[in-house]
């Protein structure tokens, strides 16, 4: 570092300088597009999202400051958060890793397969094809207790089914299998990893007397990490924002033809819901905003902790 | 800029066209937004049809509605048209299947249509008092429109804080269906007339399955399955939701308790599991496939519109209506009941508040045309006129005419509107549902706990 010659900038000639501030100019010019985006669309709707959260703006009539009355309320007045916080971090912690465990299991088999692999590869990721409000309706009909095929399936393996998706206990574990069924995208990026780690690899391990573990542990897991990471980033993003498959599981496992958020027994309800329904439905978007802010805050952190703690997790540094 | 070419290009020259070309950029830019800038703020004045009094310019309005089945959308649609007879220089471009949530987006966006319907009257309070909604009472006075038309209680929940921001557009009745045949098997002779009666009736009419499965239940007490929503309930025991000031009021009136007591032994006597089983193979509320029009439930608390829908559906179900059963102890609640209304409204940015508003007095006191839909819908007319009405139809069907007694009864009650559009029922709606599952040991402490949940949110908007 101390040998480059950093002190020759300010030094340099007025027609280089002219040339370097038009360079600059021309780089500002083909990134303003994305800038002006980027201001439009993310930093200003951001900035009035936080203003918003110290006022109760109901988004129609003029807001008014109320300092941290909303964030107060979250703490201690909301009945419903904690339940919605609960069922989210639920979610987060056993949805997202079984989802990733899954999808990763299967591109493995699927990777491995000699006949049939296009087949499988197809019928495990049909699913993720459907749009996810279809998806939800039929697969909450298979599961439903009393005329569903899949507590019939399991009669007649002597197995007394649950409740599914109308029990408390079994409601989010039901939506986890829904998150498994349609996990085909993050199998495909998997399975798109897999082929891509070089076969030399494995045939190197194998002379050194390396197992499938072995081979699994440190050949394919350090060679497909940074993808490993993509898929756990990006599934605990969706975590935290789950929103549409509960909204309409409860639906229709209530059988009404009102929205039932939360139902069984508030068992569903997610956090983003929770936002939704003082938005939309309440006219509390002071307090829908605070809420954004804080899953704005946790998705944030969750991330930087998540980089951070991968990022000593390449093939470089791979334990050996 | 073409000037310079062919002269030698000094780099003043070259500032100067660089300026000029810039200032014409600017110019442009401005005379573009100041363009865009007049044609929005023009955007609904004086230049567009209005026809609001005796403006008779032709013109298209939005309207949405929240109908969404085939006979209900056509009903609606045969109304439209006989008010496109009256007024033929008015169009209404109707949309069906429209929610709440959609229409609030809408006005939050500048895109709200001229006129919108609701089902749920809960919103009117937030819709009032954010100024979602306009103030109709100008437009009420300016047409001498006779307010005393409408009962007092259907007044009640068609405005907030002193401002009448919507109108009654029909009003839900809800009472008793029961199935007559599955009656005459068990014995029973006429409807239950108290709580203790459709417990009685609830156990006779009740058939198991050999795995101890419910096969037709006599009644379903699960709060939250079809109609049996605690605010249909309620009123049998006579609870008030909330205060005179509009605080929450569901520990400190024993209606709540007593009610929730009730329905629990209920629940208990089924066994809460078998209810949740029971309720989830029920069908769709909305669809053929209804518990009750397939004789899988003996008797269920609904609203009017059923009798519609049981005849849309080609259902074979041979039954009765009759107003819910009160409460042990007080007889003299027989005959009321809840009633909640369909409300219509002009949303904050209507176009063509003249044609809207328009539309708007002539669905709601027209007699004919509330007439004409409440037959055809099946729903209880808000006008007296049109309640007394020869040529209203349902009033001499035996199946419809219990609800319109329920209606006219001095004692029915609903459910209040408050700015945060009801968030009161959905907090006891949670409460409500660990209750009946067994998951709150005292019922009193917990009702406190929730009216004071109810009080903070109510505080929030404030």
């Amino acid at each position: 570092m101390s040998t480059y010659p950093v002190t020759r900038l300010p030094l340099a000639t007025a027609p280089l300088r002219a040339r370097l501030r038009r360079n600059r100019l021309r780089v500002l010019l083909f990134l303003a597009p994305g800038l002006v985006g980027f201001a439009v669309f993310l930093v200003y709707p951001l900035v009035m999202t936080v203003w918003l959260s110290f006022t109760n703006s109901n988004m129609i009539s003029p807001a008014r400051f109320v300092g941290l009355r909303n964030y107060r309320y979250l703490l201690d007045g909301d009945p419903l958060i904690w339940h919605a916080i609960r069922n989210t971090g639920w979610l987060v912690v056993i949805m997202v890793p079984a989802q990733v465990l899954f999808a990763l299991g299967v591109a493995m088999v699927t990777a491995r397969l000699k006949a049939g692999a296009s087949l499988f590869r197809t019928l495990f990721y049909l699913p993720a094809l459907a749009p996810p409000v279809a998806a939800t309706v039929a697969f909450v009909c298979m599961f439903n207790p009393n005329s569903g095929p899949m507590n019939r399936i399991l009669g007649l393996l002597g197995i007394h089914g649950p409740l599914w998706f109308n029990s408390p206990d079994w409601s989010k574990p039901a939506l986890t299998l829904l998150a498994l069924w349609g996990s085909g995208t993050m199998m495909v990026i998997f399975l798109a990893a897999l082929l891509e780690v070089p076969a030399e690899l494995y045939e190197a391990a194998e002379l050194d007397g390396a197992g499938s573990w072995q081979r699994f542990r440190y050949v394919t897991l350090p060679t497909i990490s940074p993808v490993v990471l993509f898929a756990t980033v990006t599934g605990v993003i969706a975590g935290l924002q789950y929103f549409t498959q509960a909204m309409v599981a409860s639906q229709v496992a209530n059988g009404n033809i009102q929205p039932a958020p939360g139902y069984p027994d508030g068992s569903t309800l997610t956090f983003p819901q929770q936002l939704y329904i003082a938005g939309f439905n309440q006219f509390h978007a002071g307090y829908a905003c605070a809420l954004a802010v804080v899953l704005f805050v946790v998705a944030m952190a969750f991330t930087v902790v998540l980089l951070r703690r991968a990022s000593g997790f390449d093939i470089e540094e791979a334990p050996r | 800029m073409s000037e310079s070419r062919g002269r030698p290009v000094t780099r003043t020259a070259r500032r100067v066209a660089r300026c000029t070309a810039r200032r014409t950029l600017a110019t442009s830019l401005i005379a573009a937004t100041a363009l865009l800038t007049a044609s929005c703020s023009t955007g609904g004045a004086s230049s567009k049809a209005d026809t609001g009094a005796g403006d008779t310019t032709p013109v298209t309005i939005t309207f949405w509605h929240g109908f969404s089945s085939p006979h209900e959308i056509t009903s609606v649609n045969s109304v439209l048209a006989r008010f496109h007879k009256k007024y033929p220089y008015i169009t209404v471009k109707a949309v069906a299947a429209q929610t709440d949530d959609k229409v609030n987006q809408a006005i939050r966006g500048g895109t709200a249509p001229d006129v919108a319907a609701s089902f749920n009257a809960a919103n009117v309070g937030g819709w009032c008092s954010s100024g979602a909604f306009q103030d109709l009472t100008p437009d009420i006075k300016a047409d001498d429109v006779d307010m005393a038309q409408i009962p007092k209680a259907v007044q009640s929940y068609t405005a907030f804080g002193g401002k009448r921001c919507t109108m009654p557009w029909l009003a839900d009745t809800f009472g008793l269906y029961y199935n007559k045949k599955l009656f005459a098997q068990a014995g029973i002779t006429a409807p239950p007339r108290t709580m203790s009666e459709l417990v009685e009736d609830t156990k006779k009419l009740t058939t198991f399955n050999a795995d101890g499965s419910i096969r037709t239940a006599g009644f379903m007490p699960y709060l939250g399955a079809y109609g049996m929503l605690t605010e249909h309930l309620v009123p049998s025991w006579g609870g008030k939701w909330l205060t005179a000031d509009g605080q929450s009021n569901v520990g400190g009136d024993p209606a709540f308790a007593q009610a929730l007591t009730w329905q629990k032994k209920l629940v208990d006597w089924f066994g809460a599991k078998k209810l949740v089983t029971f309720k989830a193979g029920m069908g769709d509320e909305f669809s053929a496939q209804n518990a009750f029009e397939t004789g899988k439930l003996a008797m269920m608390v609904d609203g009017e519109w059923r009798n519609a829908f049981i005849k849309n559906d080609k259902s074979s179900v041979d039954y009765g209506t009759a107003a819910m059963p009160a409460a042990d102890g007080k007889p003299e609640l027989h005959g009321a009941g809840y009633v909640g209304g369909n409300v219509i409204g002009m949303p904050r940015g209507a176009e063509h508040p003249g044609a809207a508003w328009k539309l708007i007095k002539y669905l709601t006191t027209d007699t004919d045309a509330v007439t004409t839909l409440a037959d055809a819908i099946g729903n209880v007319p808000t006008t007296i006129a049109a309640l007394n009405s020869p040529t209203l139809m349902l009033s001499k069907d035996a199946h419809f005419a219990p609800f319109l007694e329920v209606f006219k009864n001095p004692l029915t009650t609903t459910t209040p509107a408050s700015p945060d559009g009801g968030a009161y029922l959905t907090n006891f709606g949670h409460f409500v549902e660990k209750w009946q599952s067994g998951g709150v040991t005292d019922l009193k402490a917990g009702l406190v706990a929730v009216d004071k949940q109810n009080n903070a949110a109510l505080q929030l908007g404030q």
